[in-house]
């Protein structure tokens, strides 16, 4: 049993053009561990949409990724505004996002169910006027499994 | 960035990216000065200075030709055949133009000049790779009619590409098109064409010679990049043959050799012209490494569902950027154009629908063999656990000096023990000065405190 990997990265909430380089490097660093594909694919789409969202809904924040042997953990949290309704947010297609960010393919309301549905656990921590915090996980399966 | 599909988990291969690929990209140790320059452009990071000297490492290289670019002092070279290397017995030699080649020359009015001096430079016959580039595309619009393949498509007519999917993207190597690309397809038909046109030749006597825009196909043709050795005899470099070529073009003649190609197959030379002659809007065409890994790392989180096909060329503006090529390619590109204008749309057809035959398809499909740390898990986690803990002690600055592209890379290299943490200069400098004011500062009388 070793202990595990741990890599942050601070979520920059002013430049839009760099939103989603902390997930390819989590990607990157995940593949030269030599987890599976799937693994590393439903890691990188959960962490990507919370990073996007982070920087569109909550002007950035910080990303932690512990990579442990038989699981990995994500841990955004900002210090945006918070969630009113969480359970409104999860659902798919609702959304805030404003007119111009949607022009650009963002804003369909699908990032949380998507998050939900790439990780085998998922908690939302929020708290409005004082930040978010998305935790979740994905499960290694067995070798071999 | 959308829901992709899921798939179930493959397990990792095994750690031999290696596994003696042959490069044509090399560097001159005559040449090199260790400056440096090469190592942030490599897009893999393949590349150290050590010594005073680049190194590539031939587990990373792509053949992208990046630093072939990048180099101030030519000490990067790309490596090509010789026609003097063929075995004797290969007396009749075919050429192979990449489309590319057309795009070279100034004032060009036909395409058939550069084929005519072809066979001045004393070549028994040419075939135009062009004209497999038309065959491909007719066997793609074949193939992206199917249900049942992964999308959006990938092209396979870039190596470097293929290459770099495989090492860095090898969730994404069942996209790429299982079709072999025109250069294969090219030196196949050849050898069929000249074999029956000189029913006196010995098959053994002939050889296809490929004249190419870029190390990476050389690359190509010794690897089997494919599944199955390159049908290819010898890969010449375009501006060796373009400088032989302007001796023997004359424009005043007439040729007595026809192009067979028409504007889908020269399209092929850029970027655009594979993607375009699907004659599909759902398309996507980028080139430059830079911008190939950015697409890539958007496709694998699961962007671009509703395209059909991806067009990835690792030169600007494609093939006419190629390292071995002469002209600006944006010039090239405009040349081309001209030279398209009056051509009809292709020569040569296959009729719609129907399979794509074995022969045209991949032997093997391309392996995903990602770059791996370690062997083991385990291992790699510990590695990647010092890693993350010499990191914070590092300056950050990217800037090379220690002969690593990154502090992370610099930090890597210290944990597999190839260099020492006295090689980041920058941190010497600054233990050095901190030492320097700790004794200034002890060996000062206290007065002040
Ligand atoms: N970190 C956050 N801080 C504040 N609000 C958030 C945060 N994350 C999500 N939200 C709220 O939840 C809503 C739904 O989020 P979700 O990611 O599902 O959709 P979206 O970001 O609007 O669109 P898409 O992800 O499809 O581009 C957002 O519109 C926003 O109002
Ligand atoms: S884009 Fe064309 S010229 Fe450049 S490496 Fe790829 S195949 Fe070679
Ligand atoms: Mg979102």
């Amino acid at each position: 049993m070793s202990e595990p990997v741990v890599f942050t990265y601070p979520i920059d909430g002013n430049n839009f053009t760099s939103a989603g380089g902390a997930s390819v490097a989590v990607k990157q660093n995940l593949r030269a561990l030599g987890f599976p594909d799937d693994v590393v694919r439903r890691v990188s789409i959960a962490m990507y949409e919370g990073e996007i969202n982070m920087v569109i809904h909550a002007h950035g924040g910080t990303a932690t990724v512990t990579v442990g042997e038989d699981e990995i953990t994500i841990v955004l949290a900002d210090r945006g505004p918070g969630i009113a309704d969480v359970e409104r947010a999860m659902q798919e297609g609702y959304y805030t996002a404003p007119d111009n960010i949607r022009a650009l393919g963002f804003g369909a309301g699908m990032g949380l169910p998507n998050m939900r549905r790439y990780t085998d656990e998922m908690r939302i921590d929020s708290v409005v006027g004082t930040g978010t915090t998305v935790t979740m996980k994905v499960r290694i399966p067995e070798e071999g499994a | 960035m959308k829901s992709a599909r899921q798939r179930p988990s493959r397990p990792a291969n095994p750690p031999d990216p290696a596994a003696a690929y042959r490069h044509s990209v090399a560097i001159d140790g005559e040449k090199c000065r260790g400056c440096t320059h090469c190592l942030a452009h490599c897009p893999t990071q393949a590349i150290r200075v050590r010594g005073g000297k680049a190194r590539i490492n031939p587990a990373l290289c792509i053949d992208c030709g990046e630093c072939i670019r990048r180099c101030p002092h030519q000490a990067k070279k790309a490596v090509f055949d010789k026609l003097s290397d063929l075995p004797k017995e290969k007396i009749h030699r075919i050429a192979l133009p990449a489309p590319s080649l057309y795009g070279q020359f100034d004032r060009l009015s036909d395409v058939d000049y550069v084929l005519q001096g072809l066979l001045e430079l004393g070549f028994d016959g040419v075939y135009e790779v062009a004209k497999a580039a038309e065959i491909v595309t007719a066997y793609t619009r074949r193939y992206l009619a199917r249900t049942d393949i992964p999308r959006p498509v990938i092209s396979s007519a870039c190596p470097t590409v293929s290459r770099l999917i495989s090492l860095r993207f090898p969730s994404l190597c069942r996209c790429i098109i299982p079709i072999l690309p025109p250069i294969e397809l090219a030196s196949r038909a050849a050898r069929i064409e000249a074999a029956k046109a000189h029913p006196d030749w010995d098959p053994a006597s002939i050889a296809t010679v490929f004249i190419s825009p870029c190390p990476a196909k050389a690359s190509y043709v010794k690897n089997a990049l494919y599944g199955e050795k390159s049908d290819v005899d010898a890969v010449l470099s375009m501006s060796e043959v373009y400088f032989a070529l302007l001796n023997v073009i004359h424009p005043g003649t007439t040729p007595t050799i026809q192009s067979q190609t028409g504007m889908i197959g020269m399209g092929w030379a850029s970027t655009g012209g594979e993607s375009s002659a699907l004659l599909n809007d759902r398309y996507l065409a980028a080139d430059g490494i830079e911008n190939v890994i950015h697409v890539l790392d958007q496709m694998e989180t699961g962007d671009f569902r509703t395209l059909e096909f991806v067009e990835l060329n690792a030169c600007p503006a494609g093939c006419v950027g190629g390292a071995a090529t002469v002209e600006n390619p944006y010039l090239a590109r405009v040349r081309l154009q001209a030279l398209r204008r009056y051509l009809p749309v292709a020569r040569q057809y296959l009729p719609r629908g129907g399979a794509v035959p074995k022969k045209v398809r991949f032997a093997k499909p391309i392996e995903p063999k990602p770059i791996l740390l370690a062997a083991s898990r385990l291992e790699a986690m510990k590695k990647m656990q010092a890693i993350e803990k010499i990191l914070p002690t590092l300056p950050g600055l990217d800037c090379g000096s220690c002969g690593a592209p990154t502090c992370r890379a610099f930090a890597q290299d210290l944990v597999e023990g190839t260099v020492q943490m006295d090689d980041c200069i920058v941190r010497l400098r600054e233990s050095v000065a901190a030492q320097k004011s700790a004794e200034i500062t002890e060996s000062a009388p206290k007065e002040s405190q």
